[in-house]
Protein backbone atom coordinates (compact mmCIF):
# COMPACT_ATOMS: atom_id res chain seq x y z
CA UNK A 1 0.00 0.00 0.00
CA UNK A 2 1.33 3.39 -0.98
CA UNK A 3 1.27 6.04 1.67
CA UNK A 4 -0.38 9.35 0.89
CA UNK A 5 1.93 11.95 2.29
CA UNK A 6 0.30 15.28 1.51
CA UNK A 7 -3.14 16.88 1.12
CA UNK A 8 -2.35 17.54 -2.56
CA UNK A 9 -1.80 13.84 -3.17
CA UNK A 10 -5.04 12.97 -1.38
CA UNK A 11 -6.93 15.45 -3.54
CA UNK A 12 -5.86 13.68 -6.73
CA UNK A 13 -8.02 10.66 -6.02
CA UNK A 14 -11.65 11.66 -5.52
CA UNK A 15 -12.86 8.49 -3.84
CA UNK A 16 -9.84 8.46 -1.55
CA UNK A 17 -10.45 12.10 -0.69
CA UNK A 18 -14.15 11.59 0.03
CA UNK A 19 -13.54 8.67 2.36
CA UNK A 20 -10.70 10.53 4.09
CA UNK A 21 -12.62 13.71 4.85
CA UNK A 22 -15.60 11.66 6.01
CA UNK A 23 -13.38 9.90 8.54
CA UNK A 24 -11.79 13.16 9.67
CA UNK A 25 -15.19 14.80 10.19
CA UNK A 26 -16.15 11.91 12.44
CA UNK A 27 -13.02 12.30 14.53
CA UNK A 28 -13.33 16.08 14.73
CA UNK A 29 -17.08 16.30 15.35
CA UNK A 30 -17.00 13.57 18.02
CA UNK A 31 -14.25 15.32 19.98
CA UNK A 32 -15.89 18.73 19.55
CA UNK A 33 -19.23 17.65 21.03
CA UNK A 34 -17.73 15.42 23.72
CA UNK A 35 -15.56 18.33 24.83
CA UNK A 36 -18.61 20.61 24.93
CA UNK A 37 -20.61 18.24 27.13
CA UNK A 38 -17.56 18.03 29.38
CA UNK A 39 -17.17 21.80 29.60
CA UNK A 40 -20.79 22.12 30.73
CA UNK A 41 -19.76 20.24 33.88
CA UNK A 42 -17.19 22.81 34.89
CA UNK A 43 -17.69 23.76 38.53
CA UNK A 44 -20.35 21.09 38.98
CA UNK A 45 -18.27 17.91 39.28
CA UNK A 46 -18.58 15.75 42.42
CA UNK A 47 -15.46 17.30 43.97
CA UNK A 48 -12.85 19.95 43.27
CA UNK A 49 -10.13 17.47 42.32
CA UNK A 50 -12.46 16.02 39.71
CA UNK A 51 -13.28 19.48 38.40
CA UNK A 52 -9.58 20.05 37.84
CA UNK A 53 -9.02 16.65 36.19
CA UNK A 54 -12.17 16.70 34.06
CA UNK A 55 -11.57 20.22 32.80
CA UNK A 56 -8.06 19.20 31.80
CA UNK A 57 -9.41 16.22 29.83
CA UNK A 58 -12.07 18.42 28.25
CA UNK A 59 -9.47 20.93 27.22
CA UNK A 60 -7.26 18.24 25.68
CA UNK A 61 -10.26 16.85 23.83
CA UNK A 62 -11.01 20.27 22.34
CA UNK A 63 -7.34 20.36 21.34
CA UNK A 64 -7.81 17.04 19.52
CA UNK A 65 -10.87 18.39 17.70
CA UNK A 66 -8.72 21.34 16.66
CA UNK A 67 -6.05 19.00 15.21
CA UNK A 68 -8.64 17.10 13.16
CA UNK A 69 -10.30 20.29 11.92
CA UNK A 70 -6.85 21.47 10.88
CA UNK A 71 -6.30 18.33 8.84
CA UNK A 72 -9.58 19.15 7.09
CA UNK A 73 -8.48 22.74 6.60
CA UNK A 74 -5.25 21.50 5.00
CA UNK A 75 -7.36 19.42 2.62
CA UNK A 76 -9.26 22.50 1.48
CA UNK A 77 -12.49 21.94 3.41
CA UNK A 78 -12.47 25.48 4.87
CA UNK A 79 -10.86 27.07 7.91
CA UNK A 80 -10.75 25.04 11.10
CA UNK A 81 -12.79 27.70 12.86
CA UNK A 82 -15.53 27.79 10.27
CA UNK A 83 -15.67 23.98 10.25
CA UNK A 84 -16.10 23.98 14.01
CA UNK A 85 -18.47 26.93 14.25
CA UNK A 86 -20.25 27.34 10.96
CA UNK A 87 -21.73 23.98 10.07
CA UNK A 88 -25.35 23.19 10.85
CA UNK A 89 -26.45 20.09 12.72
CA UNK A 90 -27.40 18.43 9.44
CA UNK A 91 -23.76 18.56 8.32
CA UNK A 92 -22.25 17.04 11.44
CA UNK A 93 -21.00 13.45 11.69
CA UNK A 94 -20.68 13.03 15.45
CA UNK A 95 -22.45 10.05 17.00
CA UNK A 96 -25.86 10.95 18.42
CA UNK A 97 -25.16 9.41 21.83
CA UNK A 98 -22.41 11.98 22.40
CA UNK A 99 -24.71 14.94 21.84
CA UNK A 100 -27.24 13.77 24.41
CA UNK A 101 -27.68 16.39 27.15
CA UNK A 102 -25.98 15.79 30.51
CA UNK A 103 -29.30 15.95 32.29
CA UNK A 104 -32.04 18.44 33.05
CA UNK A 105 -31.44 22.17 33.06
CA UNK A 106 -28.70 24.14 31.34
CA UNK A 107 -25.10 24.66 32.33
CA UNK A 108 -25.88 28.08 33.80
CA UNK A 109 -29.28 27.41 35.29
CA UNK A 110 -30.56 24.50 37.38
CA UNK A 111 -28.13 21.93 35.97
CA UNK A 112 -29.35 18.59 37.27
CA UNK A 113 -26.62 16.66 35.52
CA UNK A 114 -26.10 12.97 35.93
CA UNK A 115 -22.59 11.88 36.85
CA UNK A 116 -23.43 8.25 36.03
CA UNK A 117 -24.29 9.17 32.44
CA UNK A 118 -21.06 11.12 32.17
CA UNK A 119 -18.86 8.38 33.61
CA UNK A 120 -20.42 5.72 31.38
CA UNK A 121 -20.33 7.89 28.28
CA UNK A 122 -16.78 9.11 28.78
CA UNK A 123 -15.56 5.61 29.52
CA UNK A 124 -17.20 4.09 26.44
CA UNK A 125 -16.09 7.00 24.30
CA UNK A 126 -12.46 7.02 25.37
CA UNK A 127 -12.28 3.25 25.01
CA UNK A 128 -13.47 3.51 21.43
CA UNK A 129 -11.34 6.53 20.71
CA UNK A 130 -8.22 4.64 21.69
CA UNK A 131 -9.12 1.69 19.45
CA UNK A 132 -9.92 4.02 16.56
CA UNK A 133 -6.80 6.13 17.03
CA UNK A 134 -4.59 3.06 17.18
CA UNK A 135 -6.02 1.96 13.84
CA UNK A 136 -5.64 5.49 12.44
CA UNK A 137 -2.03 5.63 13.58
CA UNK A 138 -1.34 3.13 10.80
CA UNK A 139 -3.49 5.00 8.26
CA UNK A 140 -2.48 5.31 4.62
CA UNK A 141 -2.89 9.08 5.06
CA UNK A 142 0.30 10.04 6.81
CA UNK A 143 -0.85 13.37 8.32
CA UNK A 144 -3.69 11.45 9.99
CA UNK A 145 -1.33 8.72 11.20
CA UNK A 146 0.93 11.37 12.74
CA UNK A 147 -1.96 13.18 14.41
CA UNK A 148 -3.30 9.91 15.83
CA UNK A 149 0.14 9.02 17.19
CA UNK A 150 0.42 12.43 18.78
CA UNK A 151 -3.01 12.21 20.44
CA UNK A 152 -2.23 8.69 21.66
CA UNK A 153 0.54 10.16 23.77
CA UNK A 154 -2.05 11.65 26.15
CA UNK A 155 -5.39 10.03 25.37
CA UNK A 156 -4.72 6.77 27.30
CA UNK A 157 -4.52 8.88 30.47
CA UNK A 158 -8.04 10.09 29.81
CA UNK A 159 -9.21 6.53 29.39
CA UNK A 160 -7.44 5.50 32.60
CA UNK A 161 -9.27 8.27 34.44
CA UNK A 162 -12.71 7.08 33.36
CA UNK A 163 -11.80 3.42 33.90
CA UNK A 164 -11.01 4.34 37.48
CA UNK A 165 -14.37 6.10 37.89
CA UNK A 166 -16.51 3.37 36.40
CA UNK A 167 -14.78 0.59 38.34
CA UNK A 168 -14.93 2.54 41.57
CA UNK A 169 -18.62 3.46 41.27
CA UNK A 170 -19.59 0.03 40.06
CA UNK A 171 -17.93 -1.56 43.07
CA UNK A 172 -19.30 0.91 45.61
CA UNK A 173 -22.82 1.35 46.98
CA UNK A 174 -25.88 -0.42 45.65
CA UNK A 175 -27.22 2.90 44.42
CA UNK A 176 -24.05 3.67 42.46
CA UNK A 177 -24.04 0.21 40.93
CA UNK A 178 -27.68 0.54 39.85
CA UNK A 179 -27.11 3.97 38.36
CA UNK A 180 -24.10 2.78 36.37
CA UNK A 181 -25.97 -0.32 35.17
CA UNK A 182 -28.95 1.62 34.03
CA UNK A 183 -26.80 4.13 32.11
CA UNK A 184 -24.80 1.28 30.56
CA UNK A 185 -27.92 -0.39 29.24
CA UNK A 186 -29.14 2.92 27.90
CA UNK A 187 -25.77 3.43 26.20
CA UNK A 188 -25.98 0.00 24.65
CA UNK A 189 -29.26 0.94 23.02
CA UNK A 190 -27.92 4.25 21.69
CA UNK A 191 -24.20 4.05 20.96
CA UNK A 192 -23.99 1.89 17.86
CA UNK A 193 -23.50 4.72 15.36
CA UNK A 194 -20.43 5.79 17.34
CA UNK A 195 -18.91 2.39 16.64
CA UNK A 196 -19.57 2.68 12.92
CA UNK A 197 -17.70 4.44 10.17
CA UNK A 198 -20.74 5.64 8.27
CA UNK A 199 -21.79 5.33 4.63
CA UNK A 200 -18.20 5.31 3.31
CA UNK A 201 -16.99 2.61 5.71
CA UNK A 202 -16.06 0.16 2.98
CA UNK A 203 -14.14 2.74 1.01
CA UNK A 204 -12.25 3.76 4.15
CA UNK A 205 -11.17 0.20 4.66
CA UNK A 206 -10.36 -0.35 0.96
CA UNK A 207 -8.17 2.76 0.95
CA UNK A 208 -6.45 1.56 4.15
CA UNK A 209 -7.45 4.74 5.94
CA UNK A 210 -8.53 2.71 8.95
CA UNK A 211 -9.46 -0.83 9.96
CA UNK A 212 -12.65 -2.68 9.19
CA UNK A 213 -15.62 -1.42 11.21
CA UNK A 214 -16.37 -4.87 12.63
CA UNK A 215 -12.80 -5.25 13.91
CA UNK A 216 -12.94 -1.90 15.65
CA UNK A 217 -16.22 -2.84 17.30
CA UNK A 218 -14.88 -6.17 18.48
CA UNK A 219 -11.76 -4.63 19.95
CA UNK A 220 -13.91 -2.07 21.72
CA UNK A 221 -16.21 -4.70 23.20
CA UNK A 222 -13.26 -6.74 24.40
CA UNK A 223 -11.70 -3.74 26.04
CA UNK A 224 -14.97 -2.68 27.71
CA UNK A 225 -15.49 -6.23 29.00
CA UNK A 226 -11.94 -6.37 30.30
CA UNK A 227 -12.61 -3.35 32.50
CA UNK A 228 -16.17 -4.15 33.60
CA UNK A 229 -15.99 -7.92 33.77
CA UNK A 230 -19.30 -8.13 31.91
CA UNK A 231 -21.27 -6.59 29.04
CA UNK A 232 -24.94 -5.60 28.99
CA UNK A 233 -26.97 -8.53 27.79
CA UNK A 234 -28.82 -6.65 25.05
CA UNK A 235 -27.99 -5.95 21.42
CA UNK A 236 -26.20 -2.71 20.53
CA UNK A 237 -28.55 -0.21 18.95
CA UNK A 238 -28.87 3.32 17.66
CA UNK A 239 -32.22 4.27 19.04
CA UNK A 240 -31.52 8.01 18.88
CA UNK A 241 -30.54 7.98 15.20
CA UNK A 242 -27.40 7.69 13.13
CA UNK A 243 -25.02 10.61 13.49
CA UNK A 244 -22.60 9.18 10.94
CA UNK A 245 -25.41 9.63 8.40
CA UNK A 246 -25.90 13.20 9.68
CA UNK A 247 -29.09 12.43 11.60
CA UNK A 248 -29.25 14.38 14.83
CA UNK A 249 -31.47 15.35 17.72
CA UNK A 250 -32.48 18.71 19.17
CA UNK A 251 -29.72 18.24 21.73
CA UNK A 252 -27.11 18.93 19.06
CA UNK A 253 -28.90 22.11 18.02
CA UNK A 254 -28.86 23.30 21.62
CA UNK A 255 -25.15 22.58 21.83
CA UNK A 256 -24.34 24.31 18.56
CA UNK A 257 -26.38 27.38 19.45
CA UNK A 258 -24.13 27.85 22.48
CA UNK A 259 -20.85 26.85 20.85
CA UNK A 260 -21.31 29.20 17.92
CA UNK A 261 -23.16 32.13 19.53
CA UNK A 262 -20.29 34.62 19.48
CA UNK A 263 -18.68 33.34 16.26
CA UNK A 264 -21.84 33.76 14.19
CA UNK A 265 -22.53 37.21 15.63
CA UNK A 266 -19.82 38.41 13.21
CA UNK A 267 -18.14 35.84 10.98
CA UNK A 268 -15.76 38.36 9.43
CA UNK A 269 -14.52 39.89 12.67
CA UNK A 270 -11.18 38.97 14.21
CA UNK A 271 -11.85 37.64 17.69
CA UNK B 1 -8.14 36.10 42.64
CA UNK B 2 -8.42 37.34 46.12
CA UNK B 3 -9.56 39.86 48.57
CA UNK B 4 -10.20 39.62 52.24
CA UNK B 5 -13.60 40.61 53.49
CA UNK B 6 -14.89 40.13 56.94
CA UNK B 7 -16.85 37.13 57.95
CA UNK B 8 -17.13 35.16 61.14
CA UNK B 9 -16.97 31.45 60.66
CA UNK B 10 -15.33 30.44 63.85
CA UNK B 11 -15.96 31.78 67.28
CA UNK B 12 -13.04 33.44 68.98
CA UNK B 13 -11.01 31.11 71.07
CA UNK B 14 -11.08 32.42 74.61
CA UNK B 15 -8.27 30.40 76.03
CA UNK B 16 -5.30 32.36 77.29
CA UNK B 17 -2.12 31.91 75.35
CA UNK B 18 1.36 31.45 76.66
CA UNK B 19 2.94 34.95 76.47
CA UNK B 20 6.41 33.44 76.09
CA UNK B 21 5.38 31.38 73.11
CA UNK B 22 3.69 34.42 71.64
CA UNK B 23 6.86 36.53 72.00
CA UNK B 24 8.92 33.80 70.41
CA UNK B 25 6.43 33.51 67.54
CA UNK B 26 6.44 37.25 66.88
CA UNK B 27 10.23 37.30 66.95
CA UNK B 28 10.31 34.55 64.33
CA UNK B 29 7.99 36.28 61.88
CA UNK B 30 9.68 39.63 62.46
CA UNK B 31 12.99 37.97 61.57
CA UNK B 32 11.36 36.88 58.29
CA UNK B 33 11.06 33.22 59.23
CA UNK B 34 8.23 31.18 57.77
CA UNK B 35 5.67 29.46 59.96
CA UNK B 36 4.73 25.91 58.98
CA UNK B 37 1.47 24.03 59.50
CA UNK B 38 2.66 22.08 62.56
CA UNK B 39 4.37 25.02 64.27
CA UNK B 40 2.86 26.70 67.31
CA UNK B 41 0.88 29.80 66.36
CA UNK B 42 -1.43 32.19 68.20
CA UNK B 43 -5.08 31.45 67.78
CA UNK B 44 -5.72 34.85 66.25
CA UNK B 45 -3.09 34.11 63.59
CA UNK B 46 -4.60 30.72 62.79
CA UNK B 47 -8.12 32.13 62.57
CA UNK B 48 -7.05 35.05 60.43
CA UNK B 49 -5.31 32.67 58.05
CA UNK B 50 -8.29 30.32 57.90
CA UNK B 51 -10.59 33.19 57.01
CA UNK B 52 -8.20 34.66 54.48
CA UNK B 53 -7.21 31.43 52.75
CA UNK B 54 -10.62 29.76 52.75
CA UNK B 55 -12.11 32.90 51.26
CA UNK B 56 -9.33 33.07 48.69
CA UNK B 57 -9.80 29.39 47.82
CA UNK B 58 -13.55 29.49 47.59
CA UNK B 59 -13.36 32.67 45.50
CA UNK B 60 -11.16 30.86 42.98
CA UNK B 61 -13.81 28.16 42.75
CA UNK B 62 -16.77 30.55 42.58
CA UNK B 63 -14.72 32.60 40.11
CA UNK B 64 -14.81 29.73 37.65
CA UNK B 65 -18.58 30.11 37.36
CA UNK B 66 -18.88 33.52 35.64
CA UNK B 67 -16.10 32.63 33.21
CA UNK B 68 -17.56 29.22 32.62
CA UNK B 69 -20.51 30.96 31.00
CA UNK B 70 -18.14 31.91 28.17
CA UNK B 71 -16.06 28.75 27.88
CA UNK B 72 -18.16 27.01 25.22
CA UNK B 73 -19.11 30.31 23.62
CA UNK B 74 -15.53 31.45 23.00
CA UNK B 75 -15.54 32.55 19.34
CA UNK B 76 -12.61 30.53 17.95
CA UNK B 77 -10.97 27.20 18.68
CA UNK B 78 -7.88 28.96 20.03
CA UNK B 79 -9.97 31.14 22.34
CA UNK B 80 -11.88 28.07 23.47
CA UNK B 81 -8.62 26.36 24.40
CA UNK B 82 -7.29 29.50 26.08
CA UNK B 83 -10.28 30.09 28.31
CA UNK B 84 -10.56 26.38 29.14
CA UNK B 85 -6.94 26.35 30.29
CA UNK B 86 -7.50 29.48 32.31
CA UNK B 87 -10.60 28.31 34.14
CA UNK B 88 -8.95 24.97 34.83
CA UNK B 89 -6.06 26.83 36.46
CA UNK B 90 -8.50 28.73 38.68
CA UNK B 91 -10.07 25.49 39.88
CA UNK B 92 -6.57 24.19 40.53
CA UNK B 93 -5.79 27.27 42.62
CA UNK B 94 -8.97 26.69 44.58
CA UNK B 95 -7.95 23.11 45.29
CA UNK B 96 -4.45 24.10 46.33
CA UNK B 97 -5.71 26.80 48.70
CA UNK B 98 -8.45 24.69 50.25
CA UNK B 99 -5.78 22.15 51.14
CA UNK B 100 -3.76 24.83 52.88
CA UNK B 101 -6.89 25.96 54.73
CA UNK B 102 -7.79 22.39 55.68
CA UNK B 103 -4.46 21.87 57.44
CA UNK B 104 -5.08 25.00 59.48
CA UNK B 105 -8.62 23.91 60.34
CA UNK B 106 -7.63 20.42 61.44
CA UNK B 107 -7.15 21.35 65.14
CA UNK B 108 -10.77 22.58 65.17
CA UNK B 109 -11.95 19.26 63.74
CA UNK B 110 -13.18 21.00 60.57
CA UNK B 111 -12.63 20.01 56.97
CA UNK B 112 -13.56 20.91 53.42
CA UNK B 113 -17.13 19.70 53.88
CA UNK B 114 -17.53 22.37 56.55
CA UNK B 115 -16.23 25.03 54.17
CA UNK B 116 -18.71 24.00 51.48
CA UNK B 117 -21.54 24.07 53.99
CA UNK B 118 -20.38 27.46 55.30
CA UNK B 119 -20.40 28.76 51.72
CA UNK B 120 -23.95 27.56 51.08
CA UNK B 121 -25.13 28.93 54.41
CA UNK B 122 -23.59 32.31 53.69
CA UNK B 123 -21.01 32.13 56.47
CA UNK B 124 -18.08 31.89 54.10
CA UNK B 125 -18.05 34.75 51.65
CA UNK B 126 -16.58 34.95 48.19
CA UNK B 127 -15.09 37.82 46.34
CA UNK B 128 -17.32 40.70 45.20
CA UNK B 129 -16.37 40.43 41.50
CA UNK B 130 -17.76 36.91 41.24
CA UNK B 131 -21.25 38.05 42.22
CA UNK B 132 -21.47 40.08 39.00
CA UNK B 133 -23.21 39.06 35.78
CA UNK B 134 -21.36 38.51 32.52
CA UNK B 135 -23.14 39.88 29.49
CA UNK B 136 -20.91 39.54 26.44
CA UNK B 137 -17.68 37.94 25.26
CA UNK B 138 -15.92 41.19 26.18
CA UNK B 139 -16.58 40.34 29.84
CA UNK B 140 -14.34 37.28 29.43
CA UNK B 141 -11.59 39.63 28.25
CA UNK B 142 -12.12 42.21 30.97
CA UNK B 143 -12.18 39.55 33.68
CA UNK B 144 -8.90 38.10 32.45
CA UNK B 145 -7.20 41.42 31.92
CA UNK B 146 -8.44 43.62 34.76
CA UNK B 147 -9.85 41.27 37.41
CA UNK B 148 -6.86 38.95 37.16
CA UNK B 149 -4.65 42.00 36.90
CA UNK B 150 -6.10 43.24 40.18
CA UNK B 151 -5.62 39.78 41.68
CA UNK B 152 -1.95 39.78 40.73
CA UNK B 153 -1.45 43.09 42.52
CA UNK B 154 -3.29 41.94 45.59
CA UNK B 155 -1.50 38.58 45.74
CA UNK B 156 1.94 39.95 45.01
CA UNK B 157 1.41 41.93 48.20
CA UNK B 158 1.45 38.62 50.10
CA UNK B 159 4.23 36.82 48.26
CA UNK B 160 6.36 37.12 51.36
CA UNK B 161 3.60 36.12 53.76
CA UNK B 162 4.78 34.73 57.07
CA UNK B 163 2.79 31.52 56.68
CA UNK B 164 4.95 29.20 54.55
CA UNK B 165 2.30 26.95 52.94
CA UNK B 166 0.26 29.97 51.81
CA UNK B 167 3.31 31.88 50.65
CA UNK B 168 4.45 28.94 48.50
CA UNK B 169 0.96 28.45 47.05
CA UNK B 170 0.89 32.14 46.14
CA UNK B 171 4.21 31.90 44.30
CA UNK B 172 2.72 29.32 41.99
CA UNK B 173 -0.64 31.05 41.68
CA UNK B 174 0.91 34.41 40.78
CA UNK B 175 3.05 32.82 38.07
CA UNK B 176 -0.10 31.39 36.48
CA UNK B 177 -2.13 34.56 36.95
CA UNK B 178 0.36 36.38 34.75
CA UNK B 179 -0.65 34.07 31.87
CA UNK B 180 -4.29 34.73 32.65
CA UNK B 181 -3.80 38.46 32.44
CA UNK B 182 -2.06 37.96 29.09
CA UNK B 183 -4.94 35.79 27.90
CA UNK B 184 -7.38 38.51 28.92
CA UNK B 185 -5.28 41.22 27.36
CA UNK B 186 -5.18 39.32 24.05
CA UNK B 187 -8.99 39.12 23.98
CA UNK B 188 -9.25 42.82 24.87
CA UNK B 189 -6.70 43.85 22.21
CA UNK B 190 -8.56 41.92 19.50
CA UNK B 191 -11.79 43.69 20.45
CA UNK B 192 -10.13 47.10 20.75
CA UNK B 193 -8.65 46.73 17.27
CA UNK B 194 -11.83 45.20 15.87
CA UNK B 195 -15.10 46.41 14.42
CA UNK B 196 -17.16 49.28 15.80
CA UNK B 197 -19.46 46.76 17.46
CA UNK B 198 -16.55 44.94 19.08
CA UNK B 199 -15.16 48.20 20.47
CA UNK B 200 -18.57 49.16 21.79
CA UNK B 201 -18.91 45.76 23.42
CA UNK B 202 -15.55 46.25 25.10
CA UNK B 203 -16.33 49.77 26.34
CA UNK B 204 -19.63 48.55 27.72
CA UNK B 205 -17.86 45.77 29.62
CA UNK B 206 -15.31 48.20 31.10
CA UNK B 207 -18.17 50.48 32.19
CA UNK B 208 -20.01 47.66 33.87
CA UNK B 209 -16.92 46.25 35.65
CA UNK B 210 -15.45 49.54 36.80
CA UNK B 211 -16.97 49.86 40.25
CA UNK B 212 -16.51 46.15 40.97
CA UNK B 213 -12.82 46.63 40.18
CA UNK B 214 -12.51 49.57 42.56
CA UNK B 215 -14.26 47.54 45.23
CA UNK B 216 -11.92 44.62 44.59
CA UNK B 217 -9.30 45.92 47.02
CA UNK B 218 -11.76 46.54 49.80
CA UNK B 219 -12.53 49.78 51.63
CA UNK B 220 -9.70 52.14 52.54
CA UNK B 221 -10.44 51.87 56.24
CA UNK B 222 -12.58 49.97 58.68
CA UNK B 223 -14.81 53.00 59.17
CA UNK B 224 -16.22 52.54 55.65
CA UNK B 225 -17.82 49.16 56.17
CA UNK B 226 -17.63 48.68 59.90
CA UNK B 227 -14.63 46.37 60.16
CA UNK B 228 -11.42 45.48 58.40
CA UNK B 229 -8.78 42.82 58.80
CA UNK B 230 -6.05 44.97 57.30
CA UNK B 231 -4.42 45.74 60.64
CA UNK B 232 -4.31 42.13 61.81
CA UNK B 233 -2.91 40.80 58.55
CA UNK B 234 -0.26 43.51 58.54
CA UNK B 235 0.69 42.88 62.17
CA UNK B 236 1.29 39.22 61.44
CA UNK B 237 3.32 39.93 58.31
CA UNK B 238 0.81 38.28 56.04
CA UNK B 239 0.46 41.34 53.86
CA UNK B 240 2.46 44.52 53.33
CA UNK B 241 0.43 47.28 51.71
CA UNK B 242 -2.96 48.69 52.65
CA UNK B 243 -6.12 48.33 50.56
CA UNK B 244 -5.78 51.88 49.27
CA UNK B 245 -2.12 51.42 48.35
CA UNK B 246 -3.04 48.35 46.34
CA UNK B 247 -5.89 50.17 44.61
CA UNK B 248 -3.50 52.99 43.71
CA UNK B 249 -1.01 50.46 42.32
CA UNK B 250 -3.80 48.96 40.20
CA UNK B 251 -4.92 52.33 38.85
CA UNK B 252 -1.30 53.23 38.22
CA UNK B 253 -0.73 50.15 36.13
CA UNK B 254 -4.02 49.86 34.27
CA UNK B 255 -5.62 53.27 33.82
CA UNK B 256 -2.92 54.50 31.40
CA UNK B 257 -3.39 51.28 29.42
CA UNK B 258 -7.16 51.66 29.37
CA UNK B 259 -6.81 55.23 28.10
CA UNK B 260 -4.14 54.24 25.56
CA UNK B 261 -6.64 51.84 23.96
CA UNK B 262 -8.99 54.79 23.49
CA UNK B 263 -11.31 53.48 26.18
CA UNK B 264 -12.80 55.48 29.02
CA UNK B 265 -13.95 54.71 32.54
CA UNK B 266 -17.35 55.80 33.85
CA UNK B 267 -15.87 58.45 36.17
CA UNK B 268 -15.07 61.89 34.70
CA UNK B 269 -13.15 62.82 37.82
CA UNK B 270 -10.62 59.99 37.40
CA UNK B 271 -7.16 61.49 36.92
CA UNK B 272 -3.65 61.41 38.29
CA UNK B 273 -2.89 64.24 40.70
CA UNK B 274 0.78 65.16 40.27
CA UNK B 275 0.95 67.12 43.53
CA UNK B 276 -0.59 64.44 45.68
CA UNK B 277 1.18 61.72 43.65
CA UNK B 278 -1.93 59.60 43.49
CA UNK B 279 -5.01 58.78 41.46
CA UNK B 280 -8.16 60.67 42.25
CA UNK B 281 -11.37 58.74 41.66
CA UNK B 282 -14.96 58.68 42.74
CA UNK B 283 -15.56 56.24 45.60
CA UNK B 284 -17.66 53.24 44.63
CA UNK B 285 -20.84 52.67 46.59
CA UNK B 286 -19.55 50.82 49.66
CA UNK B 287 -23.07 50.11 50.86
CA UNK B 288 -23.56 48.24 47.62
CA UNK B 289 -20.27 46.42 48.28
CA UNK B 290 -21.53 45.22 51.65
CA UNK B 291 -24.74 44.09 50.03
CA UNK B 292 -22.88 42.19 47.31
CA UNK B 293 -20.55 40.31 49.62
CA UNK B 294 -23.44 39.29 51.87
CA UNK B 295 -24.68 37.31 48.87
CA UNK B 296 -27.17 39.93 47.74
CA UNK B 297 -25.33 40.89 44.56
CA UNK B 298 -26.78 40.65 41.06
CA UNK B 299 -25.85 36.99 40.53
CA UNK B 300 -25.04 35.81 44.08
CA UNK B 301 -28.04 33.57 44.49
CA UNK B 302 -27.73 31.98 41.06
CA UNK B 303 -24.04 31.19 41.46
CA UNK B 304 -24.55 29.73 44.93
CA UNK B 305 -27.46 27.76 43.55
CA UNK B 306 -25.09 26.10 41.05
CA UNK B 307 -22.87 24.90 43.87
CA UNK B 308 -25.86 23.85 45.91
CA UNK B 309 -27.24 21.75 43.06
CA UNK B 310 -23.83 20.21 42.43
CA UNK B 311 -23.56 19.37 46.12
CA UNK B 312 -27.01 17.79 46.40
CA UNK B 313 -27.07 16.20 43.01
CA UNK B 314 -23.74 14.42 43.52
CA UNK B 315 -24.45 13.24 47.05
CA UNK B 316 -24.77 9.64 45.81
CA UNK B 317 -21.26 9.93 44.35
CA UNK B 318 -19.83 11.17 47.64
CA UNK B 319 -21.53 8.30 49.44
CA UNK B 320 -20.12 5.87 46.91
CA UNK B 321 -16.62 7.27 47.41
CA UNK B 322 -16.79 7.16 51.19
CA UNK B 323 -14.31 4.65 52.65
CA UNK B 324 -17.11 2.48 54.03
CA UNK B 325 -18.90 2.19 50.71
CA UNK B 326 -16.88 -0.52 48.95
CA UNK B 327 -18.82 -3.72 48.69
CA UNK B 328 -16.97 -6.99 49.08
Amino acid sequence: MNLVETPAEAQKNQSYYNALVELLYQFADDDFIVSFRGSEWLGLAPHIEEDVAFSSITQNTMGHAFLFYQLLEDLGEGSADSLAHDRSASERRNAVYFEKVNGKGTYVEEPYYDWALTVVRQFLYETFKKVKLQAASRSSYEPLAHTAQKILMEQPYHLAHWKMWITQLHGATEEARMRIHSRLEEAWREILDALELGPLAEEMERQKLIKKEKDLQEEWQQSVEETLGFLPNIPLGKNLGNGRAKQHTKDLEQALATLTEVYVSDREAVW
Amino acid sequence: MYNLVEHGIYSENEQKEDPEKYEEFMARIEAGEKIEADDWMPDEYRQTLIKLISMHGISEIMGALPEKEWVPKAPTLKRKLGIMAKVQDEMGHGQLLLRVAEDLMAPYGKDRGDLMRDLLEGKLKFHNVFHMPTKTWADAGVIGWLVDGAAIISQTNMLDASYGPYQRALQRICAEEVFHAQHGEAIVMALAEGTKEQRAMLQDAVNRWWSALLMFFGPASASTTGSSKQEVTTKYRIRKSSNEELRQAFLDKYLPRVFALGLTVPDETAHYDEDKQKWIYKQPDWTEFKKIISNNGPRSKERLRLREIAYENNSWVREALAPTAAMS
